[in-house]
């Protein structure tokens, strides 16, 4: 959502504006209010499986702690905070951006795209073990470990990999975002006159994060590794 | 015609000025235009694409349904039949409509801007909906849906046959166009309001697209991850809403209704807006209440956010959730109410020309009434057990969404018709077809509120013989109706050619969008416009007699 | 040939009279507001329409106390009619005493009938005139609607649960059993006959089948099932060797609170007793090892009903 016609130019000048906006004010202004209502439909997404989650919580509380207590909290602790730290490093690139401060900016976009990679690692990590202790849906899941609680338990987990599934999937449009924005970065486009594309790539960056401050707690911490069953399989 | 002006558009010998039409005439120019005007004309040749099909498999039912045996289709395609009507009217027609066609089109005229605040996204948005549309067209094809459009689980998720995860992904995707829709129009009315232009002196018309925008930005993402759980279910068999493996089938209603009970204020929001321009224009008056007339829409937009639950009175949900549903029901009925009221006192001491799009908005501020008076019965409790899911319901939202929502966007298509294409529909051809649908209309579904009461349940393709010949008279109704569609497809095509042409303000209305020349150049405006005054100011034509605006109180 | 069209519902039960005062009122209201607003509408365009001679219009900007007008009348009506149709909705939410209890099992496409003695119909349902009849439902498959137009009644038959009904018929005859909610290809053919018949009649009627008693058959299910090895069915009961039993007793089961692990309380009723089978782990009662296997997928919806029957005749030998 950044300007359509805008152009590698030397710091200091003013960007022109796009076509249908009256001034750049006006076009900024836009911009931002956009990615926020963006991110208000962002937040229904994620509420409509927020809400499944709670139901099925407060239907089957145990299983639910059961099927959490086989998350490694260990892995998703080292996640949580890779994500802090990127937004922090996400937040110092803007600033540089604001301080024209090039180095700063495009050292910390580059910090911000590798944490965000290796949040996906370990992600892909912890998929991975699930796929081979068949506890990911699809024609080998097998929740039999559950035993009477087999059935609550693949509920849990068919929530667990849509909620970090689509989570995930904003990490990888955020990645792509980020390299986007850092060839933009490169070449010159934002300045502390003009700087809302970086700014609204950063906005969104901290709602994914913020999605998964909700999502690390609710799936492996609330009631899991109290039950006599901690550390996983 | 008193109102209609031919104009010479080379009366004084220059050439005529360049319409946004002879920008560029090569498939790029279009499929990669990012001009709102073009982008709302490919809306509405694919949305009326559209109306077209789902019209098709609105006459097959009717067809089948005129007698009580089933001799024309047999149950299985009948069932596709319904589910289709439903898929495409609802998610390729009545969301999109007004808001895709004339919204585009005329948000940024009437507030005095260039373009929508983002116009690459607006073009998205077309291409999102195409594609939808396409994999909708294509799963009807390649084995069809016979889940209704309503999709309840676990018969879509675990028992039906055909292609309900392609139809489910492309409802998903759907939904971005509609998103996106939305989202634009809430910056371009935040931000790009021309000087002057303060919040309560916009056209109604602009209030009600702004409602609009925030349910379609606030509900569809939930029905998007609801339609994607069912297909994830179908595909992988996850268990959210499979009973047989402790999903809850119920909840699935939940998401889906408190997307689709606003979702029907997205259709009739619009149309509303609609009505407010045209009621004003052909009255030569302000609309009597403006500021009750614009809030009204909000409180609508509101409190259509909790009412989801009245469509789950008989699943058994508890007594005190449905009374708190059922109170907040009743409570939508008030700005609605307001609405019409506010509606027949602009026409009180009016200068009432009765032209094509003013007999859609007469005929809107009726239907709509029974329509509503009848969405009354179905918030009650009590009355809702023994109707609910039958024909009742059925004539309830035909009543709101044909008898209100189409002939707004009928009314609306044939007001702004001169300023797209620079050319006015034959007028008399327009008022036979007006009054053609208004009766077909009401032979149509008048008969189905008996059939309702009577205990006929929807969706059913064999039904007994008692109610065979309210059927008829229904299915008689819709072949009237469908030949004043077909009326309308054909002079529109006409006019567009051979149309009388005319000048930038041929039904004298108020408005920016009446200021420049019909049709608009691709820029709108050579200068952004300066606005010093209120909106609907017809007062100012007659300052003679009028001016001197006297306020009732 | 439009002689005989019928109109309207039959009314054939206790609440058809009070709900059908309530429909006509509110067909009433809206056949005044709808006249009152195309008449409205006609005269103000045949008086207000534009000719040659008429004076311009008069610029209204509009006013506050008509808005309150419109906007309160509106409320006053809505808010009366809510008032109205939940208290009728609760009046009738309640089971008189000692109704007919009857099962009905809904699976594509079919309605299937317990009645008390045993005796089983597919759609078709025989019931006794003046008697209240409670209906306890549920799905082998997907959702269902039982809908009995004649009684103003109708309830979503949901997959999993039980959901009950209730009416009082009023007038003998022969009615429409519907299906109101869609549930796949045959759907409109998911319909039957409700036959309300004198109480005499019935009993004819109901002794004329031969079908075994639902809760014997519970019974010898609860037999073939091994049930009662761990459950006792008798009072003070041991198990082998004079072992305690491993799961509670049977005996006056039906209808009591249970205490369960962690405290909280549950009224042991059809519902409960059908999870218990399917979901054991779900709730366990107080002083019991959670040790029950599941026997869901083992059991269909019917035997469930069987054994909750045989449970429910269960009752304290000492009268109580």
């Amino acid at each position: 959502m950044s300007a359509d016609h805008s152009h590698a130019m030397p710091p200091g000048v003013l960007p022109p504006v796009s076509h249908h906006f009256e001034d750049l004010a006006q076009q900024e202004e836009s911009e931002k209010l956009g990615m926020w209502a963006f991110l208000v439909t962002e937040v229904m997404f994620f509420g409509a499986l927020f809400t499944a989650y709670t139901v099925y919580r407060n239907l089957y509380p145990e299983a639910f702690m059961l099927a959490s207590s086989s998350l490694d909290w260990k892995l998703g602790g080292l996640n949580t905070l890779v994500l802090i730290v990127s937004s922090l490093t996400m937040a110092l690139a803007i600033r540089g951006a604001q301080t024209s401060n090039r180095k700063v900016m495009l050292g910390n976009l580059v910090l911000t795209m590798v944490f965000g990679a290796t949040f996906l690692v370990v992600k892909y990590f912890e998929y991975a073990h699930k796929y081979h202790v068949n506890l990911m849906p699809g024609p080998t899941f097998d929740v039999a470990a559950f035993g009477e609680h087999g059935p609550q338990a693949r509920i849990f987990f068919s929530i667990y990999f849509a909620m970090t599934g689509l989570h995930a999937f904003h990490m990888v449009v955020g990645l792509i975002l980020m390299a986007w924005i850092y060839k933009k970065a490169a070449a010159g486009h934002y300045t502390p006159m003009r700087y809302v594309g970086i700014e609204n790539a950063g906005l969104y960056w901290h709602f994914v994060d913020l999605v998964w401050i909700f999502l690390f707690p609710m799936l492996y911490l609330l009631g899991a590794h109290t039950s006599g069953l901690a550390g996983g399989h | 015609m008193a109102t209609t002006h031919a104009v010479a558009p080379a009366a004084n010998g220059e050439k005529e000025p360049k319409s946004f039409w002879s920008d560029g005439y090569g498939w790029k120019s279009w499929l990669l235009t990012v001009d709102h005007k073009r982008i709302a004309i490919l809306y509405l040749v694919s949305v009326v694409a559209f109306f077209i099909i789902g019209a098709t498999f609105a006459a097959l039912m009717r067809l089948e349904l005129a007698t009580p045996k089933g001799d024309v289709v047999d149950s299985e395609t009948y069932n596709k039949l319904f589910t289709m009507h439903g898929v495409v009217m609802i998610f390729f027609f009545l969301v999109p409509s007004i808001p895709a066609i004339l919204g585009n089109f005329l948000v940024p005229l009437m507030i005095g801007a260039r373009d929508l605040a983002f116009p690459k996204i607006n073009l998205l948005s077309w291409y999102i909906y195409v594609v939808g549309g396409a994999l909708t067209l294509l799963a009807a094809v390649t084995g069809g849906i016979d889940t209704g459009w309503t999709f309840y689980t676990p018969y879509s998720s675990t028992y039906a046959n055909g292609q309900v995860a392609l139809a489910a992904i492309a409802v998903f995707i759907t939904g971005f166009s509609s998103i996106l829709t939305g989202l634009n129009f809430l910056v371009t009315i935040h931000k790009m309001r021309a000087p002057g232009l303060t919040w309560f002196r916009l056209p109604l018309f602009i209030w009600a697209q702004y409602a609009t925008s925030l349910i379609m930005i606030l509900g569809t993402p939930v029905i998007a991850t609801t339609v994607f759980l069912v297909a994830l279910e179908r595909v992988f068999r996850i268990g959210i809403f499979d009973p047989a493996l402790g999903g809850d089938p119920v909840l699935f209603q939940h998401l889906f209704w408190f997307y689709s009970h606003p979702a029907v204020y997205i259709m009739i929001l619009p149309g509303m807006g609609v009505i407010s321009d045209v009621i004003a224009c052909f009255s030569r008056k302000r609309v009597f209440g403006y500021s009750f007339v614009a809030f009204s829409s909000m409180a609508i937009a509101v409190l259509g956010f909790m009412v989801w639950g009245h469509h789950m009175y008989t699943t058994g949900q508890s007594a005190y959730a449905s009374m708190v549903f059922s109170v907040l029901t009743m409570l939508v009925a008030v700005p609605s109410a307001v609405k019409v009221f506010n509606w027949m006192a602009t026409l009180y001491k009016g200068e009432i020309h009765l032209t094509t799009p003013m007999l859609y908005a007469l005929g809107f501020i009726g239907l709509f009434t029974i329509g509503g008076l009848t969405g009354l019965f179905l918030g009650i409790m009590s009355i809702d057990i023994h109707v609910h899911d039958t024909y009742f319901v059925v004539a309830h939202f035909h009543y709101v969404m044909v008898g209100g929502m189409v002939m707004a966007f009928l009314s609306g298509i044939h007001f702004w018709w001169p300023k797209m294409f620079g050319r006015m529909y034959p007028e008399w051809w327009g008022r036979f077809a007006a009054i053609n649908i208004f009766v077909g209309f009401n032979l149509t579904f008048l008969p189905q509120f008996v059939l309702g009461f009577m205990g006929m349940p929807r969706r059913y393709h064999y039904y007994p013989e008692e109610f065979a010949q309210l059927n008829l008279l229904s299915s008689a109704g819709a072949a009237l109706m469908g030949a004043g569609y077909l009326i309308i497809f054909v002079y529109m095509l006409w006019s567009v050619k051979f149309g009388l042409k005319v000048g930038a303000n041929p039904w004298k209305a108020t408005g920016l969008e009446w200021k420049i020349q019909s049709p608009p150049t691709t820029h709108n405006f050579e200068s952004i416009p300066v606005v010093d005054e209120e909106a609907y100011d017809y007062g100012r034509g007659h300052a003679k007699h009028g001016k001197e605006a006297s306020v009732v109180r | 040939m439009w002689k005989n069209i019928p109109l309207l519902p039959e009314s054939a039960s206790t609440i058809a009279g009070e709900y059908d005062l309530l429909w006509w009122f509110l067909v009433g209201l809206t056949v005044v507001f709808t006249a009152l607003i195309f008449v409205g509408v006609l005269v103000l365009i045949s008086v207000y329409r534009k000719t040659k001679d008429s004076p311009p219009a008069t610029q209204i900007e509009g006013s506050i106390l008509l808005e309150l007008v419109w906007t309160g009348i509106p409320l006053v009506i809505v808010i009366g009619i809510f008032a109205w149709g939940t208290a009728l909705y609760m009046r009738h939410s309640k089971v008189p005493e000692n109704p007919v209890e009857m099962y009905i099992t809904g699976k594509q496409w079919m309605w299937k009938g317990q009645h008390p003695n045993g005796t089983r119909e597919i759609n078709n349902l025989h019931v006794p005139v003046g008697r209240p009849i409670r209906l306890t439902m549920t799905s082998e498959d997907v959702i269902h609607s039982y809908y009995l137009p004649a009684m103003r009644v109708k309830r979503d038959v949901v997959p999993g649960r039980y959901s009950q009904l209730w009416f009082e018929p009023t007038k003998v005859g022969e009615y429409h059993i519907f299906c109101a909610e869609y549930c796949g290809t045959k759907h409109s053919q998911m319909v039957g006959r409700i036959t309300v018949m004198e109480q005499d009649e019935y009993e004819r009627w109901l002794s004329g089948s031969t079908g075994e008693a639902p809760e014997v058959a519970g019974k010898n299910l609860f037999e073939s099932m091994r049930c009662a090895s761990c459950h006792p069915v008798e009072d003070g009961q041991t198990m082998i060797g004079g072992a305690p039993a491993r799961g509670p007793s049977m005996v006056g089961l039906h209808g009591r609170e249970e205490e369960l692990k962690g405290g909280a309380k549950v009224l042991v009723d059809d519902a409960y007793i059908r999870e218990s089978i399917l979901n054991p782990m779900a709730k366990i009662v107080a002083g019991y090892e959670p040790v029950m296997p599941t026997y869901a997928g083992q059991l269909g919806e019917e035997q469930i009903i069987q054994l909750a029957l045989y449970i429910k005749s269960l009752k304290k030998k000492d009268g109580n």
